[in-house]
């Protein structure tokens, strides 16, 4: 039980007064049911934490998904001042740039409804998953280079997809801060077999059919035209090379931590000057493990491409797959926003947490420029995703942020121990989406009820206003690590 | 050189709950113990250890500014040899120990697809709330594993 002291706002914000250390309040974003259950972790203490590290602007931010992480919680969101602010790998995570892609196409569900078997079965034949998985593609370490530097447009240069493609990514699918002379040996290692895998524990790739349309004129924009379209989506990330970017740098930040010129609640906070050689060092590092993620998705895209070619006998043309968006949940970025009436660079950390643009924001591709960003809320396995759009609102508040999905409210043993004796598989199949997992324990650990009900996480922000819905996919078929 | 051979303290280790990730109680006589008993209870999460043979022995060392540190550190070491280097440990000996340094030895084998198994992947060893405490004669530590 968490012994911080929380007050109501309003409907959905609650303040941690500062107490303490603490530079600026916490303000969380959710109804009162979720709050009785987050007060009964630690995860409010870390929001308070955060709170603490110099240079923190506003707030030290959670979404509606927030739960206990390690350091920063997840569903965190903290901006830093880019001159006089830190950045913390713990304020990232491990999973660097992990993500989400969705993909609609020409299809109706009708079309494919007896072949979603097959398309899974030969998925997860064409789709390396599971634990330490290992892609048919081994990099040369130069080629490796060119990767970190290069991200989604050198997967589009060795003809996974198309530059298109790079449009609807965010950031164009790369960061330009990456330079690979600051990642280790170690990680470069991980990342040679890694490429085009998707890897284990919540990450997936799922074929999902358009459910509800709430706002019809944005989600036409975004391609997802009627109820009964068939979609695919991407989450997955950096692989053990962002791993080991993180561990790498975390593990030289806590060695220097033993003389900080402040102090600090937990070593997970280890941090650095964003404008210190370390900080730069490890933006530069970060960088390249976000472009790994990024090519990583762009090649998962294409290999899907090609096995929904190959299984349903159609040409592209025909299925029409195309990249609704690709948005990443786990990053520290500079970006620019007003503070005390001033546009300023700041240096946001988003861990658990996606970007939610408003409409006219420079940074959006043209074709979204009218409505705002799309952003892409995968629910637990077998709920299936949501698309929300970006708002002035969460621009002016959460800097630009929203939430990034259900978020576990049951540890993995206990998710273990309820789900013994039970077919979890025969389960999601009874609900008529076919499972199928490289891990014997995925399946129990991963289970519906170990995560909060994704729709009462996008109400909150739809109603608090940090994103607007636009449509709701549900899961007919699912592949996982 | 006080060399320390571990027999398993009983039990050698619990997971306890942590809502996104795993938290470990490791349990040894003395600190050599602790850190061996971390190290078996990495492996014993990740796979089947009664499928791993012994064929080889490779060394350790790692560095802390203090024994927590030290203890994260060293798991680091040993969960880059699963991860980075594929191999399946199951038998450790610690034969340098201080608070700032550990050196020993890891035994086991290479994984081999098919005969072993992965049961999960444990991402990181993080130093969030990482704690080693003496509790009536027994040396008690926490660790959280990012799963």
């Amino acid at each position: 039980m968490s012994d911080i002291r929380v007050e109501q706002l309003d409907e959905f914000r609650w303040i941690i007064p500062p107490t303490g250390g603490m530079r600026v309040p916490g303000i969380i974003y959710a109804d009162e049911r979720m709050m009785k259950r987050v007060e009964k972790d630690e995860s409010l203490n870390q929001v308070a934490n955060v709170a603490h590290l110099p240079g923190i602007i506003r707030h030290s931010l959670a979404m509606p998904d927030i739960h206990w992480g390690y350091g920063f919680p997840i569903g965190g969101v903290a901006a830093f001042d880019a001159e006089e602010g830190i950045i913390s790998p713990g304020g990232v995570g491990y999973d660097i740039n992990c993500g989400v892609r969705l993909m609609v196409t020409n299809l109706q569900f009708g079309e494919i409804k007896n072949r979603v078997k097959d398309l899974i079965i030969a998925l997860f034949r064409d789709i390396p998953a599971g634990v330490g998985s290992e892609s048919s593609l081994k990099l040369s370490v130069d080629e490796e280079k060119r990767v970190l530097r290069e991200g989604a447009g050198w997967a589009v240069n060795r003809g996974y997809g198309s530059s298109a493609d790079l449009a609807t990514t965010e950031d164009g699918g790369r960061m330009q801060a990456a330079d690979p002379s600051c990642v280790s040996e170690r990680a470069i290692e991980r990342g040679r077999r890694q490429l085009g895998t998707l890897g284990s524990g919540n990450h997936f790739l799922e074929i999902e059919v358009v459910e509800e349309i709430f706002d019809r004129k944005v989600a036409s924009t975004f391609g997802l035209m009627a109820e009964g379209q068939v979609a695919v989506a991407i989450h997955t990330g950096s692989r053990g090379f962002g791993y080991q970017v993180c561990d790498d740098y975390l593990a030289r930040m806590v060695k220097r931590g033993g003389k900080p010129d402040f102090p600090l609640p937990d070593r997970q906070l280890a941090c650095a000057y964003i404008a210190s050689d370390e900080g730069k060092e490890y933006m530069a590092a970060m960088a390249c493990a976000a472009n790994y993620a990024w090519a990583n998705r762009q090649m998962l895209m294409h290999r899907t491409k090609q096995t929904f070619e190959k299984t349903l006998q159609r040409s592209p043309r025909e299925i029409g797959m195309r990249l609704v968006y690709d948005v990443c949940h786990n990053i520290a970025k500079i970006e620019e926003f007003p503070v005390d009436g001033r546009k300023k660079k700041v240096c946001v950390h988003r861990k658990g947490a996606t970007r939610a643009l408003p409409p006219q924001h420079p940074a959006l591709p043209d074709v979204y420029r009218e409505v705002g960003q799309p952003v892409l809320i995968p629910g637990d396995m077998g709920t299936g995703s949501y698309v929300l759009v970006g708002t002035e609102k969460a621009f002016e508040e959460t800097f630009g942020s929203t939430c990034h999905g259900a978020g576990r409210v049951m540890s993995r043993g206990r998710a273990m121990k309820a789900s013994r004796n039970r077919s979890i598989a025969t389960e999601m199949a009874g609900r008529g989406i076919v499972v199928m997992a490289a891990g014997k324990k995925t399946l129990s650990e991963e289970m519906p009820e170990a995560y909060k009900n994704i729709e009462e996480v996008v109400n909150v922000v739809h109603r608090a206003g940090l994103s607007r819905k636009v449509a709701r996919l549900r899961a007919v078929g699912c592949i996982k690590g | 050189m006080d060399k320390d051979k571990v027999q398993a303290a009983i039990p050698p280790y619990r997971i306890f709950d942590h809502t996104a990730d795993l938290g470990v109680e490791i349990y040894g006589r003395n600190e050599r113990e602790l850190f061996c008993n971390a190290a078996f209870a990495l492996f014993d999460i990740v796979t089947d250890v009664s499928l791993v043979h012994v064929t080889g022995e490779w060394e350790v060392f790692a560095e802390g500014g203090d024994l927590e540190e030290l203890l994260v550190n060293f798991l680091r070491e040993i969960l880059y040899m699963c991860s980075g280097e594929g191999l399946l440990l199951k038998e450790f000996m610690i034969s340098e120990m201080d608070n700032f340094h550990v050196k020993g030895t890891a035994r086991g084998e290479p994984f081999i697809h098919g005969r072993h198994c992965m049961n999960i992947e444990i991402k990181a060893i993080t130093y969030h709330r990482v704690e080693i405490r003496k509790a009536s004669g027994t040396w008690v530590g926490r660790v959280i594993f990012d799963v």
